[in-house]
């Protein structure tokens, strides 16, 4: 769902059809040129949305048995009883609840940090500046067993027995980085000037926070966030040895992948990629309209 | 105390080794348009900035109407910036751009509406409440700017080259519109400018900075007629500059021996004491003259050789070199002579005369000391 953050300008898609003509090329080789670039645009798509199609498309299958691999019949009874599978509706709702929080307390944190990295000359400042990527650096699989290895060595609550809190730690300790990084990216820029006017025109420093660095960060805040939520929904490696007896909703999925995926999996996977289409043309349509006036 | 604005006691602004600003005392008066006039990197910006409260001073004390501010921050001062580059904030309207610093003040409702209308009448732009920064032209946002610092009805705003970033034309049309808004709401200006002719023709007052500090503050007209230095003679216009030795007095006049044994006048109380100083006059002030001619008693005079002259129009520019070998630039208004036979040609000999009074006087100079007093 990082897709989110870079939409295609109309422009870009449109300039390819319509290039100059003439030139001292022939009809052919310009017709080459057209099609070739269609052809070649079509292929790249359906190749990116080919395995989103599979989920769809399985999540109106009727198969006999308990695999939901054959083509079987059409039949809406799944999207009807989307839940109707014991332990599935509290590994989404789980997941859910810690990809919220802990997108909520990373976003919150790496956009402090990111402030405070970007903004100020502070002791360690190096050093932070370094740990900040290590998370992104590391293979999850380490992390996972170091974290692992660190909670069992603490045992004592609420870091023994694993268990949701362990489960956000983790979370909340990966997302940090990539909100940092999309957060930073956004100030590198910033205009320091408009925090000047800002105080010019007698607004403190948490006003002109407000008013005028928070609203112009705010695209890369939301940019991390998304980002945040989709990491940790779907994370598998750092979750499963975080989780020890709680199963988050792609510990229930692997869980099951050996006795038959069941077809509200796919219901449930076709409904987080409808929400989050829904929500690119929220955004598209919301930063279209708000340039245009 | 109560009738400076703002005033500057030996304040200094060092970052490293550079000192930007060095040792300044100011004082700028209510109501006035008072401008900071000097070359790139002479410490303007900074000077200003000090004022605004975006930087601290080194040394040095800050007063506002009495009250001592060198440390208070942007927003507790009453004093509004227009910056270089407008510094609009790109995500609000115009609307909201200009009613920013009343909100902050906590300014509600139908007044914030009733001033904010009031504004860009001001500047003339109503009807623009609904657009955003990136929808209007330079001109436009130049005016938006103004009219968000106005609106707060500061003490004195503070403008930074605000004209800098527009063409010849909108400059002369801007110049004029500031000076006129100036006059309607009567707040005083501090201007920063490296533009002699736009701090000229806006000015009641112009500090001449060099290197950090200034090295004279006046009228347009003073600065123009009797710079003090060669610093001010040459950033304000083409001045010439003749080195001499000071050698008696008369009338109120120092006698001045030049390089060549020529004896001219200037006022002694420019030359004030010293022994050795540059006389300047400026090219407007000369009279050519031929050799025959007779010239009024009084007058300096000096004998010299046409080398280069300039047809433009309204006048006409000639390099003159004087016996001792100075090149002295003259001017003169195409009243009777306008056709090529009758203006000097090169090679004729002139005399060039001028009003004592209109001499001014600047530290002598080992450059002009001999006989290269070049016309700049
Ligand atoms: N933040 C800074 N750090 C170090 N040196 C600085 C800083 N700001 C300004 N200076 C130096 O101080 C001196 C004065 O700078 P200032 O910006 O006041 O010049 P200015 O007169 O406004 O010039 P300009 O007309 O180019 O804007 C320059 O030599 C500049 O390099
Ligand atoms: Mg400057």
């Amino acid at each position: 769902m990082a897709a989110a953050t870079t939409h295609p300008t109309p422009g870009e898609a449109r300039s390819a059809g319509t290039r100059p003509r003439g030139g001292a090329r022939g009809v052919l080789g310009r017709m080459a040129d057209k099609y070739l670039l269609i052809v070649y645009s079509a292929l790249a798509v359906i190749y990116l949305l080919l395995p989103v199609f599979v989920i769809i498309l399985f999540s109106f299958n009727n198969p006999p048995g308990r695999s939901n691999f054959l083509w079987s019949g059409f039949t809406l009874k799944y999207w009807l009883n989307p839940l109707g599978v014991a332990g599935l509706g509290d590994a989404v709702l789980l997941s859910l609840e810690i990809a919220l929080i802990s997108t909520i307390i990373s976003t919150i944190l790496g956009t402090l940090v990111a402030i405070a990295l970007e903004r100020y000359r502070f002791r360690g400042r190096a050093g932070v500046n370094a740990l900040v990527f290590l998370p992104m650096a590391t293979p999850e699989i380490i992390m996972g067993a170091s974290l692992l290895t660190l909670f069992v060595a603490i045992g004592a609550a609420p870091f023994f027995p694993l268990n949701f809190a362990t489960i956000l730690i983790a979370h909340v300790m990966f997302n940090i980085s990539y909100v940092v990084v999309t957060v930073r990216a956004r100030l590198a820029g910033f205009p320091r000037h408009l925090e000047e006017a800002a105080a010019d025109l007698y607004a403190n420093e948490w006003e002109t926070f407000r008013r005028v660095t928070f609203p112009l960060i705010l695209p890369g805040v939301v940019a991390g966030a998304l980002l945040a939520f989709s990491l940790s929904i779907d994370d598998f490696v750092i979750t499963n040895f975080s989780a020890g007896k709680t199963q988050t909703f792609p510990m229930f999925i692997y869980a099951k992948a050996k006795i038959g995926i069941p077809v509200q999996v796919n219901v449930i996977g076709t409904s987080i990629f409808l929400i989050a289409v829904g929500a690119v043309l929220v955004t598209t349509l919301a930063s279209r309209r708000s340039n245009k006036r | 105390m109560q009738d400076v604005d703002v005033r500057l006691t030996q304040v200094t602004k060092a970052y490293g080794d550079v000192l930007a600003v060095d040792h300044i005392d100011l004082e700028v008066l209510p109501g006035e348009f008072f401008s900071l006039l000097g070359p790139s990197g002479c410490g303007k910006t900074t000077t200003l900035r000090m004022i605004g409260g975006f930087e601290q001073p080194t040394s040095g004390l800050i007063e506002l109407h009495g009250e001592d501010v060198t440390w208070l921050p942007p927003y507790q001062r009453q004093v509004n910036t227009v910056f270089q580059n407008y510094a609009l904030f790109p995500h609000l309207t115009i609307y909201e751009n200009v009613a920013f610093g009343l909100r902050r003040k906590g300014v509600k409702g139908p007044e914030v509406e009733a001033r904010v209308t009031e504004m860009l009448n001001l500047v003339e732009l109503p009807g623009y409440e609904k657009r955003k920064p990136t929808q209007i032209s330079g001109g436009q946002a130049q005016r938006v700017a103004l009219a968000r610092a106005l609106i707060n009805r500061p003490r004195v705003l503070l403008l930074d080259e605000p004209l800098g970033a527009l063409d010849l034309k909108l400059r002369k049309q801007m110049q004029v519109e500031l000076k006129r808004i100036q006059k309607e709401v009567g707040i005083t200006f501090i201007y920063v400018t490296h533009d002699q002719e736009e701090a000229m023709t806006m000015s009641d007052r112009i500090a001449v900075m060099n290197k950090g500090h200034y090295e004279q503050l006046g009228d347009p007209e003073t600065l123009y007629e009797r710079p003090t230095t060669r610093f001010v003679a040459g950033f304000l216009g083409i001045s010439n500059l003749l080195g001499g030795k000071v050698v008696g007095a008369a009338d109120g006049y120092a006698l001045l021996d030049l390089a060549d044994g020529t004896r001219i006048r200037v006022s002694a109380a420019l030359v004030a004491g010293r022994s050795a100083v540059s006389a300047g006059v400026r090219p407007e002030k000369i009279r050519l003259n031929e050799e025959t001619e007779t010239v009024p008693a009084g007058r300096n005079l000096l004998h010299g050789v046409v080398t280069d002259v300039a047809y433009i129009g309204v006048s006409t520019q000639y390099i003159v070199e004087v016996r001792g070998g100075a090149r002295v630039m003259v001017y003169e208004q195409n009243l009777e002579r306008a056709t090529k036979s009758e203006l000097w040609s090169r090679g004729e000999k002139v005399q060039l005369s001028w009003n004592p009074d209109h001499t001014f006087v600047v530290e002598a100079s080992p450059a002009d000391a001999p006989n290269d007093d070049a016309a700049e």
